[in-house]
């Protein structure tokens, strides 16, 4: 074996198997979160409820990673540039075309789909760590692709594009950041309930043996490129939808929202959330939009290197992220059970 | 029930002494969220982390300059309140950060946010929220629009107003100039770029001879100078940023070129940009500026770089004094206090609106002589004046008049 080979087998074991039942919650604490999700508007500022929509945006984002990563075991650091795509989608036809913001949805899906799926095709003949670089490359390109002269008529170049932020519809008297929040929850559960069933469908299998072990599956009769390929196809589409989301939420898309750096956040979301344990990207979510706020409060002039350091324990102290303190309370409340 | 009637005659007479005090103390004294008898709570939003983290010394500047105030008595007996957020550069933060600052913290105002991409992405709401977008820092053409964004205003001379000002100078003193333009790509670059095409006017496809961009993401330009220089060019316009106009006037002089080279004034500093690519290869650069380059040394005994001297030893002595964005940050900072200052008792947000829309040839201390600070109803670009100036020996040099060239958004 090559050193090169090496390096590769090893990065596929870095996504340890999950067990596709450890991929989700118990039904009892599904009705909780989601009870405590559905009220907690009620109570709290809009503010609050603002970035209470971003967290499940960026959710739905990390949980798009997790069913590449965690679910067929492949690398991506181009998550950015999907989310661009379908946040412009949206723009673009919102304020261009003047389409419903709830069918921009469904279309940027669409759109996301086709380019994630073309990508993937040449990202087939790479694996672990080089498969990161090519998606990484693809985040870099896409502000600069978004500034390009001739897209400028649509995108608005440089200076990006204002959308119009929908109201509560049929007059119902909210304001129109409960409306967008509640908006949100409706199509993060319903994906989140896709992803779940996708995981636990043919096909979601057909992915783990993937990730578990590509000529296995191979061997099996898994058609690994179509699987492989669909797998990016799938992740992209909800990443796209949550680009759009998103761009409604913050009513602004620019190329410079899009870069590197929202690719990289979104990784560490997936990681600090636990790769391949779906609740997690919610958790994930948190970590990535409120850790650098107390970042930030501890020490302005230092807010990176304190998130660097509050990272660095997190990763030291539960590797596993977010999955591993579940499984621990999980245990813990079972012992006080016994007792 | 007599002792009823006693406790209600007084509790009413209590009531209505209360009444009629408070509205004899409104008749003088408004305010809206964020401001008090005690405090007047301003927001800001600073890219402290990521890409334009250099920018973040604007927003120390600023908050140092407040202690000073504060220390000093305040505003009319208020303290200043600067409550200043990261953003990091990117619009999604910004909004957040905004949201923040209106909903969570109640500030009056928001003050000097940075970039042109994050106050583009509020610009939106703090209009429909009504707080005032207050003097942003970017040189963006499009915040002076009133009309459609009357809670926000610009500060600085805008980027398309500059390169007009070259341009007008091409015409008048080479009407023949064969011109070079190199830009950065990106919104800086691109509005120069427009400005210095809408000066020009109808021979801007005729004069300019060769048009370059690059990437900030770039180690080094030489190869885009000798591409120009293979052009032809007998003029220059050099729209980069400090680290790349250093190496463009290096690479000039390595290579023998020597066109009429104008500068952005964005790169006009001599302790970071002149100095560093050597005062030999810079003479005859011609730029525009509007406040003092505390580089220069012309200017160490003039009074207004004393006090700024002091302020810093007192308040912010770590700070690179040879950075054009600390002197940037105190005058902008001094035009806020100016603001607030007129407004008197009355802060409501649309009175500080409606004073930082009456400046009349206001002087804040560092600008160049001669520019002033002039807004009104219809005029939300503060600073629209510029002065040419040629670098001679070891100093810039001042020439002609000051000359004014507003672009409306």
């Amino acid at each position: 074996m090559s050193a090169a080979e090496e390096v590769v087998a090893e990065g596929h074991q870095a996504v340890a198997a999950v067990p596709k039942r450890g991929m989700t919650l118990g039904t009892g604490t599904s009705l909780v979160v989601l009870a405590a999700l559905l009220i907690m508007p009620i109570f709290v500022k809009n503010f609050i409820i603002f970035q209470m929509t971003m967290l499940l945006i960026y959710g739905l984002a990390v949980l798009a990673l997790n069913i590449l990563t965690g679910g067929s075991g492949q690398f991506s650091l181009g998550q950015s540039a999907f989310y661009a795509v379908g946040a412009y989608t949206t723009a673009v036809l919102m304020e261009h075309f003047n389409v419903n913001y709830a069918l921009t949805l469904p279309i940027a899906g669409v759109v996301c789909f086709a380019f994630g799926f073309l990508f993937g095709q040449p990202a087939l003949r790479l694996s672990g760590v080089y498969l990161a670089l090519a998606t990484f490359a693809l985040a870099t390109a896409m502000p600069q692709l978004l500034k390009l002269n001739f897209l400028e008529h649509w995108t608005g170049g440089v200076q990006g594009l204002v959308v119009t932020k929908p109201d509560a519809p049929f007059g119902l008297p909210m304001s129109q950041d409960m409306w967008l929040y509640y908006f949100t929850l409706v199509v993060v559960i319903a994906i989140y309930i896709f992803a779940v069933n996708l995981l636990r469908s043919r096909s979601g299998r057909a992915f783990m043996a993937i990730r578990d072990n590509e000529i296995a599956a191979s061997a099996m009769g898994v058609d690994v490129a179509l699987y492989k390929t669909l797998a990016f196809g799938v992740s992209a589409a909800i990443t796209g939808i949550a680009g759009s989301l998103g761009a409604i939420a913050v009513q602004f898309v620019a190329p410079d929202s899009y870069t590197i750096t929202l690719a990289i956040s979104l990784f560490l979301g997936m990681v600090v959330g636990g790769v391949g344990w779906l609740p997690g990207s919610i958790v994930g979510a948190a970590f990535i939009i409120f850790v650098p706020n107390i970042a930030e409060g501890i020490s302005k002039g230092l807010s990176g290197a304190v998130f660097g350091v509050l990272l660095f324990l997190v990763i030291y102290l539960v590797p596993h992220g977010a999955r591993q303190v579940a499984i621990l309370g999980q245990k813990l409340a079972g012992k006080l059970r016994k007792n | 029930m007599p002792a009823m009637h006693v406790r209600l005659g007084a509790f009413s007479a209590a009531l209505l002494l209360a009444a009629a005090l408070s509205t004899a103390a409104s008749a003088q004294k408004q305010y809206d969220t964020g401001a008090s008898d005690t405090e007047i709570k301003i927001g800001n939003i600073m890219p402290y982390s990521g890409p334009a983290s250099a920018y973040g010394v604007i927003g120390k500047t600023e908050e140092a300059y407040f202690r000073k105030i504060n220390a000093e008595g305040g505003v009319n007996g208020r303290r200043i309140n600067y409550v200043s957020y990261d953003d990091a550069y990117s619009p999604p933060k910004t909004v957040e950060q905004a949201r923040k600052l209106v909903e969570s913290d109640e500030v009056l105002i928001v003050f000097n946010s940075l970039g042109t991409p994050p106050n583009s992405a509020i610009q939106r709401y703090l209009n429909q929220k009504k707080v005032p977008q207050l003097f942003v820092a970017t040189g963006a053409t499009k915040w002076n629009d009133p009309q459609n964004f009357p809670w926000t205003m610009g500060w600085q001379p805008n980027y398309q107003s500059e390169t007009i000002i070259y341009a007008k100078y091409i015409l008048k003193n080479k009407p023949d100039a064969r011109i070079g333009v190199l830009y950065q790509n990106d919104d800086y670059g691109k509005d120069y770029l427009k400005g210095f095409k809408d000066g020009l006017g109808a021979k801007a496809a005729s004069l300019i001879v060769i048009e370059d961009s690059y990437e900030v993401s770039e180690p080094t330009i030489d190869s885009h100078i000798v591409k120009l220089k293979a052009s032809g060019a007998d003029v220059f316009m050099n729209i980069t940023t400090p680290k790349f106009a250093a190496q463009a006037i290096k690479k000039n002089a390595e290579l023998g070129w020597k066109p009429l080279h104008f500068l952005n004034n964005v790169s006009g500093s001599i302790g970071s940009v002149i100095k560093p690519a050597g005062f030999e290869n810079a003479q005859e650069i011609i730029s525009s500026q509007y406040f003092k380059d505390p580089t220069d040394a012309q200017w160490k005994n003039d009074t207004a770089m004393i006090a700024w001297n002091q302020f810093l030893d007192k308040y912010y002595p770590e700070a690179n004094r040879a950075d054009a964005s600390v002197m940037y940050a105190y005058i902008v900072a001094q035009g806020l206090v100016h603001v607030l200052k007129a407004c008197g008792d009355d802060l409501t947000r649309e009175n500080v609106m409606k004073q930082a829309a009456s400046l009349k040839d206001y002087v804040p201390a560092g600008l160049l002589p001669g520019i002033k600070v002039n807004t009104s109803a219809t005029d939300f670009a503060p600073l629209s004046q510029l002065q040419l100036i040629r670098f001679k020996g070891e100093t810039w040099e001042r020439f002609g008049e000051i000359l004014s060239a507003d672009v409306g958004g």
